[in-house]
């Protein structure tokens, strides 16, 4: 129970950090939205058994969280949070893959584990993208920046409803769990039934509120488009963020900097 | 300037599963009257609002807002000319920050953006809150909420007022402030309420309903000390003109209870 509270109280954390002062915090929403795509198209089109090219791609979150002044703790509780999707998309990899890649010493590296090993880097690296670009933007500044983009309306206003109602929803939530464990005297889980009820109610509440809410906007001269005042401009300093970011991803996508690396130290030896 | 008045004749509404809503409402309120809304749960005063702005069309009778019957043709004149306050703010502020929440109506408006700014900070002042502009909504105190939630409504610059319970779930302050707020307005106000006190401070007239109907329509401070009509419509008398509990002449005198002592560690 309290655990609910706190995680989704963590997620407004998430916009007290947007609301910091740093150079990366008042870049143009749409410069940190594309470098992320950029970031994430190019961490994400290597071949399955990439797993020395993608540690050069570090560099992007490590420098984005060192000059934004985020705690990396956090946000790195909140990656693995997540992590258990990647593991279970990966862990049948290592038994359906059984061809031998490499030996390390005496040990037999099968693809599979390679493979494992690849999606599980490749997920840190998105996923961190993907939390610093909100730590440093705020979730609604990023919904803005897809909107002047072109982003159909529809689909922005639908993001931007979701990220405000979740707080009340879970409001809601939390405040009907707490009278069920108040009155179900055992310590016993939720049975299926009152799980049952218990969403329905919620579901329920959910289409009277989102009701109430459509009366509130059409009072308000709704016609189903949602206008924003919001002045954002691309300078030198975004074009240069965008340009040098993402050429820095297309050379470490195009050349393998440590293979290089490393056939160079060999080639002293 | 007849945009200011409302008019309802023989008001029916049913809800679809059969609930009788409204069973026969007719009154008409004036420019810059302030208007009380009271009666039981249940007895009709969330349905009757939500006709003044064209939500629910009665199933019998006309609302008329200023010279126009409300009709589907011309809602939007009407909910320009009617601003709602609902009764809980989360429903009314559903953008991203206070600032796009209260812009929202005026730019639906069609207003120039320079424009727009300027009543936002204008209606965000009149309620002052101006210092929450940047602020999400869900990270708003009640009181504060409810602020905005006026705000958002001032910034269309309504000639009528509706609100629902504008004082419900505020601290005493919170609430305090608010009814001062309001007694600057200048708009023909409609309040539907359970606070009689607020009632018997802004408005000079009441509306009883009771069970669909109005039971009664007057002068506030006469209404509230017609006990019969108060108890039929399972009302109360405001506390403000209850006797005191210590000195006042109805109740039978209690000794106060003692104050107790806090209680020390060495007793």
């Amino acid at each position: 129970m309290a655990k609910i509270d706190k995680q989704f109280f963590d997620i407004g954390y998430m916009d007290t950090l947007a609301t910091g002062d740093s150079p990366l915090h008042r870049l143009d929403p749409r410069a940190k939205l594309i470098t992320t795509l950029v970031f994430i198209v190019a961490v994400v089109s290597f071949d399955k058994y990439a797993l020395s090219a993608l540690i050069p791609f570090f560099i992007y979150p490590v420098v984005q969280i060192s000059t934004g002044g985020l705690p990396a703790g956090y946000l790195l509780k909140k990656v693995l949070l997540v992590s258990p999707f990647a593991v279970l998309i990966g862990i049948f990899n290592p038994l359906m893959d059984r061809e031998i890649l490499f030996y390390m010493g005496t040990i037999s590296i099968s693809g599979g584990w390679v493979s494992f090993l690849s999606i599980l880097l490749r997920f840190i690296l998105t996923v961190a993208a993907a939390l610093v670009l909100i730590a440093l933007t705020g979730f609604n500044a990023v919904c803005m920046a897809l909107a002047k983009l072109g982003v159909p309306n529809p689909f922005v206003v639908q993001l931007m409803f979701l990220y405000r109602y979740l707080f009340v929803l879970t409001d809601e939530a939390t405040r009907m769990v707490r009278a069920w464990s108040l009155r179900s005297l055992s310590s016993r889980p939720m049975g299926f039934r009152t799980f049952g009820s218990l969403a329905g109610h919620l579901l329920l509440r959910t289409l009277d509120r989102a009701q109430r809410i459509h009366l509130a906007m059409c009072c308000r001269g709704f016609d189903g488009r949602i206008r924003i005042i919001r002045s954002m401009e691309i300078g030198y300093k975004e074009a240069g963020y965008v340009v040098g970011w993402s050429a820095l991803f297309i050379l470490l996508r195009y050349y393998n900097i440590p293979m290089k690396l490393g056939t160079l130290v060999k080639g002293f030896f | 300037m007849s945009h200011h008045i409302i008019q309802a004749t023989d008001l029916h509404y049913a809800y679809p599963d059969g609930t009788v809503g409204l069973n026969g409402v007719s009154f008409r309120i004036t420019h810059g009257e302030s208007v009380a809304l009271v009666g039981a749960n249940g007895a009709g005063k969330s349905t009757l609002l939500l006709h003044l702005n064209g939500y629910l069309s009665a199933t019998h009778g006309e609302v008329r807002i200023g010279d126009h019957p409300v009709t589907a043709k011309n809602l939007k004149t009407v909910r320009r000319s009617v601003g709602m306050v609902f009764q809980d703010p989360d429903d009314q502020l559903f953008m991203p920050t206070v600032f796009d929440d209260v812009a929202f109506g005026p730019l639906n408006l069609g207003l120039p953006e320079t424009e727009v700014e300027h009543k936002v900070i204008q209606a965000l002042e009149t309620v002052g809150v101006s210092h929450l502009k940047k602020r999400p909504p869900y990270k708003l105190s009640g009181g504060e909420k409810r602020a905005v939630a006026i705000a958002t409504v001032l910034a269309m610059s309504p000639d009528i007022l509706a609100m629902d319970e504008p004082t419900s779930s505020l601290d005493p302050m919170s609430r305090r402030r608010l009814i001062d707020l309001l007694k600057t307005f200048q708009h023909t106000n409609i309040i539907a309420t359970h606070d009689l006190d607020m009632a018997l401070d802004l408005c000079e007239r009441t509306l009883v309903l009771h069970q669909g109907r109005i039971a009664a329509d007057g002068p506030t401070l006469t209404l509230f000390q017609d006990e019969n009509l108060l108890t039929r419509s399972h009302l109360e008398k405001p506390l403000k003109i209850q006797g005191c509990p210590l000195c006042g002449p109805k109740r039978k005198k209690t000794r106060p209870a003692p104050i107790r002592k806090p209680i020390t560690a060495n007793g």
